[in-house]
């Protein structure tokens, strides 16, 4: 890797593990060149760090690529920092300017706590999944494809609500920390296919209640997960989820009377 | 599966929250409607006819409780809302970039509901009280057009009430297309049309409704 010649000062979150208080330390990242992913900037730190026999900055990272959703850094008051459609492994160094300071935070929810320094535990949105986020197939040979014709347009929508990577960003930068947006997504995308609609109505029912046994806050359209989304997930699937529910709480009462 | 609670699911509360607001904004555009009878311009007798329909008429004076309970309701589901979302981040950033992913006023929802609110009761004692619970208007001593007069003599409360309506214009710019977007009511071709009428009601009520001391004080509808 090639080094340059930005100096900067990182004030960075730092937490033993969950039940322990956390505080901010200040470290310098010095020769960091601008085309460094943030996290490659990280590796440099900690590698220094390492050298020095200090411990590392624990943070969360896998496909470095922008598909996996595991960095989650809160920088400089947004999550993923400051550019748009982005996460924090495909934002360069070359966003900032030498002699920056800049503050990493974790991700804030109570329903994503802390497991050290800047690594969440973000298992809540995996049972949120566990609770309806799938459909139902017949086990035996596949089928032969494309043999359930699907209207382009629907096609087009659950394959932009399908693009969700589950990073939580939307949860970091929400002010009410609400996940609406993470799940209406994953509600969309499949309540929009053929495949999904035997689950339909136990889904959106059982996903958002478990929503809400997480700890997640309550969504007042503020627009801030869009914003900050990296996949940028639209607040329209929030609406068609908003919809869903409602129709679903009908047709419930329908059912079981 | 188990029953779902749909009152005290998030889901369930956010679209009370949409509906009540939707109500209360229809109130709004009515009382802004009989209100502005004041601009005729004729000593208040226009006006005072339409005070007279609505303070007897039995439909309204139902419909009057109904807007109690949708004030409250909303106000209630606000405190709920607010009290559960600090719960769900105990510990904040300490820097929060806001302005850079949303605007101001649909983040200070709540201290702009409480400036309404606030409004509210000093506006119902000026007013409401007044005809409801003492004899000044039924008996005849006074019409709600002197009352609105005298009360609007005081320039300290003309700017209460025009600072107030600044409140209630940028709650409902960011509450009126909100209020749709919780009901699920997220269209690719009308949205843009919801968001147009939100900013046109948003500013044009509150101005109308802040007209009304500024031009009473200052004698000009007299």
């Amino acid at each position: 890797m090639s080094h340059g010649n930005m100096n900067l000062t990182l004030k960075v979150w730092k937490q033993k593990n969950k039940d322990t208080k956390g505080r901010f330390e200040t470290y310098h990242a010095k020769g960091i060149s601008p085309d460094m992913s943030f996290l490659e900037m990280f590796d440099v730190v900690n590698e220094q760090l390492i050298t020095e026999n200090k411990e590392p900055i624990a943070f969360d990272h896998d496909c470095r690529e922008g598909i996996c959703g595991a960095c989650s850094m809160y920088i400089n008051g947004r999550p993923h920092g400051p550019k748009g459609g982005v996460t924090t492994c495909q934002l360069h160094m070359r966003s900032f300017k030498s002699g920056d300071t800049i503050v990493v935070e974790p991700w804030r929810s109570a329903a994503f706590p802390v497991i050290k320094d800047l690594a969440v535990d973000r298992s809540s949105f995996d049972r949120i999944i566990a609770a309806g986020g799938f459909v139902n197939v017949n086990t035996g040979n596949a089928k032969d494809a494309n043999n359930i014709l699907i209207n382009k347009d629907h096609a087009d929508e659950a394959f932009n609500a399908a693009a969700c990577i589950g990073c939580g960003a939307c949860v970091a930068a929400c002010k009410n920390s609400s996940a609406m947006l993470f799940v209406s997504a994953k509600v969309s995308q499949l309540a929009l296919l053929p495949q999904g609609q035997i689950e339909r109505e136990d889904r959106v029912l059982n996903m958002v209640k478990q929503m809400d046994e997480e700890g997640f806050g309550n969504c007042t359209n503020i627009g801030a997960c869009e914003a900050e989304c990296p996949k940028s997930i639209s607040l329209e699937n929030i609406a068609r989820m908003n919809r869903e529910y409602s129709s679903a709480i009908l047709a419930q009462n329908k059912l079981h009377h | 599966m188990t029953k779902s609670g749909f009152v005290t699911s998030s889901i369930g509360k956010k679209i009370l929250m949409g509906i009540t607001g939707l109500f209360l904004i229809s109130f709004l555009l009515i009382h802004c409607f009989i209100n502005a009878l004041i601009f005729f311009n004729d000593g208040g007798e226009t006006f005072n006819k339409g005070a007279e329909f609505m303070g007897t008429n039995w439909l309204i004076r139902a419909m009057e409780i109904v807007l109690f309970i949708g004030i409250f309701a909303h106000i209630f589901l606000a405190l709920k809302l607010t009290i559960d979302n600090r719960k769900a981040r105990p510990v904040g950033y300490m820097v929060v970039n806001g302005s850079a992913n949303s605007t101001w006023y649909s983040r200070w929802m709540g201290l702009l509901g409480t400036l309404i609110l606030m409004f509210l009761v000093i506006h119902l004692k000026h007013f409401w009280v007044v005809s409801r619970f003492t004899d000044e208007i039924t008996s005849g001593k006074e019409t709600m057009f002197d009352e609105m007069r005298e009360v609007f003599e005081n320039p300290i409360v003309v700017a209460v009430y025009c600072l107030s309506m600044v409140s209630l214009a940028y709650h409902l710019l960011h509450g009126f297309q909100s209020s749709f977007q919780s009901l699920g009511l997220n269209h690719k071709k009308y949205t843009p049309i919801i968001k147009s009428i939100g900013i046109i009601f948003a500013i044009l009520i509150p101005l109308i409704f802040a007209s009304m001391p500024i031009v009473m004080h200052f004698g000009i509808i007299k």
